[in-house]
């Protein structure tokens, strides 16, 4: 079949299964990098609160994630998560195997890798932030959640978009790992439907246009997200 | 409740959750690995079903033991290690019954028995190579002598596998030194590769490279050389399963045998691979 | 036993060491050729030039390089026009398209890296060499160059990294790097999280030794932003 069928909508065409491919590269990344938001915060905050142990534990994670191949992380963690799982639920008295469903396992890798990253976007957003705003919020005897709620976390958000931004493309393309798991994305779908039709080319050529044009429109979402987080703000002169 | 409880509560009925996933002991639903990209044991149609000969017995024997067989896909490096994690209960896939698999795994009584053939370019010198069905392990000498024609004829040249097969083993072992060995997680990249050039040679079971050669693309190829059978290649493909399960394994042996007795198994082999392929 | 399987699996995938070194080195070298064409183009102000180098920016950065080195490998080699071409002999080998897929991917970054460098040459210096008569030579050797060089430093030694967490991705297309032999070990012999292991470790040391070497040329190269010793 020429390849216009291939990746057509018709009966025996591709083109559904690669649409919902993208799709769920689309959910995985984003549970990804919310995953990574969790871990990344987590990091910062040992880091910056000053505690000598949590901030080692914190620069080692961060350490680790970031000088190990992705493909590796992936596996690891497709492997290792469902061997946990069981063995926890059999500690709990459940019997026989608990799977780790293949999203999980690959939005937690995608996730743990993010994570170490974000950790340095969320720590210089901190420190960005103007101490005398801490220090007046201090002052006036503010608590501390409503210190957090009212100047950390919106401010930090603000100053952390643009890494955020480029760390989101970066889990876009590290989804495309998760293949190897057999989670139906778009690597995958790629690679079945190349398989099935001998058409590489066409599939290979469609799934990179596909994510790009994810990472275009994430793109955009990301500068309309800068552009409104940051209006008001006064630009320093350069 | 405190905050200890709230979590351990939380994290218990996660794991709940998925519990669903955990058998219980009287067998009433069987979960099958297959890879869905061997065609024609098993492939994948466009709207994700997995079908061929393969699911055809799967569901045919499963519906004698009374259980409801559920197929997944998994791909065949992971085959052996999915099946002790418990993904899955029984491999499908294919499989050679090895003795080397048989430390790892039990197997059923095999359900197909087909020879491994060659397969290479009609313009390759090696497609002259005439040959015919040899038993490794009946005829030795018969094999012995088409091994040693193999290896003149392969010499220098690239042969392309799957990764952990029998023709894998195969290929390496006895190939050292005198051809190079490719081997591709999937037949499909590797037959990419045949049909491109990049190795001269594939090595597969006969009815996959039946098949291959049946489409399209495929028209300047064919087969070449002997078919072996028995030896590294085994005494015929199986359903693999864990050897905590003898249980489900003597019912899948009763219902293969009723199969084969009334000629299901027959009937699937002549739908997909076009010969009768029952053990014998 | 634990012991013994242990020394096998590292000095195994130590073997195939070479094979991720060689990938890694030839495509950042190639690499940084295309990207230095690929950055004159962006910055020569001919439309047509400055599209091209854009849109290729924009597709090596944002396409998967999974996605990449699939379509270097078995989509270029199922188009009967590539294998009749003179590219065949070259392409057909795995090696050898590996390399050009990862240096095309990689130029993409590189070039943007050269870019901010180059961006980053205070004006006021360029502006000087030019009025004392430098010739654009020289004013590319001694001022232009340094400069950007040491600018580019950290993140070049970022990217340097990230090649060589990328060379794993070589054991999707046949080639036995530390990777692919870890995942056999654990496809032959069941163990699963030993080979990983060993391999992991293997990546970071590498790293951490790129990193270190990479910081070491940084302080070579930045004597005036030292403390005056005393």
């Amino acid at each position: 079949m020429n390849w216009t069928t291939a990746l057509g909508f018709g009966d025996r065409s591709w083109g559904p299964a690669m649409v919902e491919g993208a799709v769920m590269t689309l959910l995985v990344s984003t549970a990804g990098l919310a995953i990574g938001a969790i871990l990344g915060s987590l990091v910062a905050w040992a880091k910056l609160s000053g505690a000598k142990f949590a901030g080692a534990i914190g620069e080692g994670y961060a350490a680790l994630f970031r000088g190990l191949p992705e493909l590796l992380v992936v596996y690891f963690v497709y492997f290792g998560s469902s061997a946990l799982l069981t063995a926890f639920a059999n500690l709990v008295g459940i019997e026989g195997f608990v799977g780790v469903p293949a999203f999980a396992a690959g939005s937690l890798a995608v996730g743990v890798i993010s994570g170490a990253y974000q950790a340095e976007v969320f720590r210089g957003a901190f420190l960005a932030i103007a101490k005398g705003e801490l220090e007046a919020a201090r002052s006036v005897g503010m608590g501390r959640w409503l210190m957090f709620r009212r100047i950390i976390a919106p401010q930090v958000l603000r100053f952390a978009i643009p890494g955020l931004g480029n760390l989101w493309q970066v889990a876009l393309k590290d989804s495309s790992l998760i293949s190897v798991t057999g989670l139906a994305e778009l690597m995958r779908e790629s690679q079945l439907g190349a398989g099935s039709t001998h058409q590489p080319f066409t599939f290979y050529v469609a799934g990179g246009a596909l994510y790009l044009l994810l990472t275009a429109f994430s793109d955009r979402l990301f500068e309309f997200a800068e552009a409104r987080a940051t209006r008001g703000m006064r630009r320093e002169a350069h | 409740m405190s905050t200890v409880k709230f979590i351990g509560a939380t994290l218990a009925s996660t794991v709940l959750l998925f519990a669903g996933a955990a058998q219980a002991k009287d067998w009433k639903t069987v979960v099958i690995g297959m890879e869905g990209a061997y065609e024609p044991y098993n492939l994948t149609d466009p709207s994700g079903k997995i079908v061929g000969f393969e699911p055809d017995v799967a569901v045919d024997v499963c519906a004698r033991i009374k259980v409801e067989c559920k197929i997944i896909a998994q791909d065949w490096d992971g085959m052996i290690p999915g099946l002790q994690a418990g993904k899955f209960d029984v491999i499908m896939d294919g499989m050679s019954i090895t003795d080397e698999r048989k430390k790892q795994i039990d197997f059923s009584i095999p359900y197909t028995q087909t020879p491994a053939a060659f397969a290479t370019s009609k313009s390759s010198p090696l497609a002259k190579l005439a040959g015919k069905v040899i038993s490794l392990t009946g005829e030795k000498a018969a094999g012995d002598a088409a091994i040693k024609e193999l290896k003149t004829a392969l010499k220098g040249k690239t042969i392309g596998v799957q990764v952990s097969t029998t023709h894998a083993t195969f290929a390496t072992e006895t190939f050292k030194g005198v051809a190079t060995v490719k081997e591709y997680k999937t037949t499909d990249e590797r037959d990419l590769d045949l049909k491109s050039g990049r190795i001269d040679a594939v090595l597969d079971d006969q009815p996959t490279i039946v098949s291959m050669l049946s489409k399209d693309d495929a028209k300047d190829f064919t087969t070449f050389g002997p078919e072996f059978t028995g030896g590294a290649f085994g005494v015929g493909a199986g359903m693999g399963l864990r050897k905590t399960d003898a249980d489900l394994t003597a019912k899948f042996n009763g219902a293969l045998k009723a199969a084969f007795a009334d000629g299901s198994i027959k009937k699937y082999s002549l739908k997909w691979f076009k010969i009768d392929t029952t053990p014998r | 036993m634990g012991a013994d399987f242990l020394w096998t699996t590292f000095t195994r995938l130590l073997g195939a060491l070479d094979v991720t070194l060689s990938v890694w080195a030839l495509s950042i070298v190639l690499g940084a050729f295309i990207a230095a064409g690929i950055t004159w183009m962006r910055g020569s102000g001919v439309r047509p030039l400055v599209y091209f180098a854009k849109a290729y920016i924009f597709v090596f950065r944002g396409a998967p390089l999974l996605v990449q080195l699939f379509v270097v490998y078995y989509g270029l080699g199922s188009i009967p026009a590539v294998r009749a071409s003179i590219f065949w002999p070259f392409l057909r080998d795995a090696f050898d398209c590996a390399v050009l897929s990862y240096a095309l991917c990689t130029a993409a970054y590189q070039s943007e890296i050269f870019r901010g460098a180059l961006a980053a040459v205070p004006h006021g210096q360029i502006e000087a060499a030019r009025a004392c008569g430098m010739s654009r030579v020289t004013l590319f050797r001694r001022i232009i160059f340094p400069i950007a060089l040491r600018q580019a430093l950290p993140a070049y030694s970022t990217e340097v990294i990230s090649m060589t967490k990328a060379t794993a991705l070589v054991s999707m297309v046949t080639l036995w790097d530390v990777m692919s032999v870890a995942l056999k070990i654990r496809n032959d012999t069941l163990v699963t999280y030993t080979p990983l292991i060993v391999a992991g470790a293997i990546y970071f040391v590498l790293n951490y030794l790129i990193a270190r070497a990479f910081i070491a040329v940084e302080h070579w190269l930045s004597p005036h932003l030292r403390a005056r010793p005393n």
